[in-house]
């Protein structure tokens, strides 16, 4: 089945994205595939790559980035590109369209827009929130 | 491409969280994509369309007008339940007047807040492909 | 219809509105602090009867993170995450009380 996530929280605040990745871990490992996750609210926060947690605590950046389809495919990871500027989470291209230097979005996740979360809910057999 | 029920559930007020005005911004952006979208208001969700919602004295956006434009968009299922407003002191009366123009009946204004039982609301919910929670 | 609550009863009113909206064939899986709500305690009766009939879940790995596991009352089902993939699987639309 084609399975899409929807993450509303941001990581170790709340245990959404924790949750949500040990579902899509499970997921592909049952051979469902993931068609997409997408990342709203402070869920965003997910893909900075300036995260750093303690040595002994689990990178939940890293685990998304690192997570694969079965045949090892990457998973398409979308920021939601408002909800993003509105946190200061900007890539290469939001950075200099606004005059800023810098990025933070690690660069297994990509930023756009709303109408992604409406396609993978139209495209996929099945969609899971995670949130607060 | 196909069409799907999009439900969108809102169970928290407005301005408390962030959750209510970007639950907004997803419908407006829905809209594009032509799906059979309904909104469900249950809970706290209530006190998104009620009148006179002032933002004045907290430096916030007042984007309760937003709901106004729904019509426009072809979004005209608006589920309140009667329970979560019943048990909050308020009732239909408090209510934005949201309406739509309907094509199919000479362009007539009608209602499309419609406020149902929470029986009503399990029966339409379990016809929907899609639920997003907010 | 698959319903997933992520809140413990006494902290918020999510699985009394899920209960008061649930269709007759549809199931509850308790995540997070969902499962909470799982053990022998005074609000139990929210979901007693609905458990009878088999319809509501817990996730193990939320009910052994909060040391409740000794305390699940009768007629929870456990899942782990394979399983939770699967109950998405099986029943349609998920609705999630976030």
């Amino acid at each position: 089945m084609k399975i899409s996530i929807q993450i509303n929280e941001g990581p170790y605040q709340h245990q959404a994205s924790d949750t949500a990745y040990q579902f899509a871990k499970a997921a592909i490992e049952k051979g469902h595939e993931i068609f997409r996750v997408f990342f709203y609210h402070d869920g965003v926060n997910n893909a900075s790559r300036f995260t750093i947690p303690p040595q002994d605590d689990r990178n939940i950046v890293k685990l998304w980035a690192d997570l694969r389809q079965s045949d090892g495919s990457d998973i398409d990871k979308v920021v939601c590109v408002a909800a993003a500027l509105r946190r200061g989470m900007l890539d290469e291209s939001e950075s200099s369209k606004n005059g800023l230097e810098g990025n933070n979005i690690h660069p297994s996740f990509r930023i756009s827009g709303l109408g992604q979360l409406i396609e993978a809910g139209i495209q996929s057999d099945r969609l899971v929130v995670f949130g607060d | 491409m196909s069409t799907k029920k999009f439900m969108y559930l809102n169970r928290k007020s407005s301005y408390g969280t962030v959750y209510a005005i970007e639950s907004l911004e997803v419908v407006l952006i829905a809209a594009a994509f032509e799906q059979d979208v309904s909104l469900a208001f249950i809970d706290d969700g209530v006190f998104q369309i009620i009148n006179d919602q002032n933002t004045d004295g907290i430096g916030m956006k007042n984007f309760s007008k937003t709901f106004h434009a729904l019509g426009d968009y072809d979004i005209n299922k608006l589920y309140v339940s009667r329970e979560s407003l019943e048990e909050r002191g308020l009732n239909e009366g408090d209510i934005m007047p949201l309406v739509y123009e309907d094509e199919d009946d000479d362009w007539k204004e009608k209602p499309s807040v419609r406020v149902i039982s929470n029986a009503e609301l399990s029966k339409i919910m379990s016809e929907q492909d899609v639920c997003l929670s907010f | 219809m698959l319903h997933t609550v992520n809140k413990s009863s006494f902290e918020r009113n999510s699985l009394q509105s899920c209960v008061n909206t649930i269709d007759d064939s549809s199931v509850i899986l308790l995540i997070e602090d969902g499962v909470i709500s799982c053990t022998n305690n005074a609000n139990l009766p929210m979901i007693a009867s609905l458990a009878a009939e088999g319809r509501v879940y817990a996730l193990q790995g939320d009910v052994d993170a909060r040391g409740v596991s000794s305390k699940v009352a009768d007629n929870i089902k456990l899942v782990d995450y394979a399983g939770f993939v699967d109950l998405v699987v099986e029943h349609g639309a998920t609705v999630s009380w976030v």
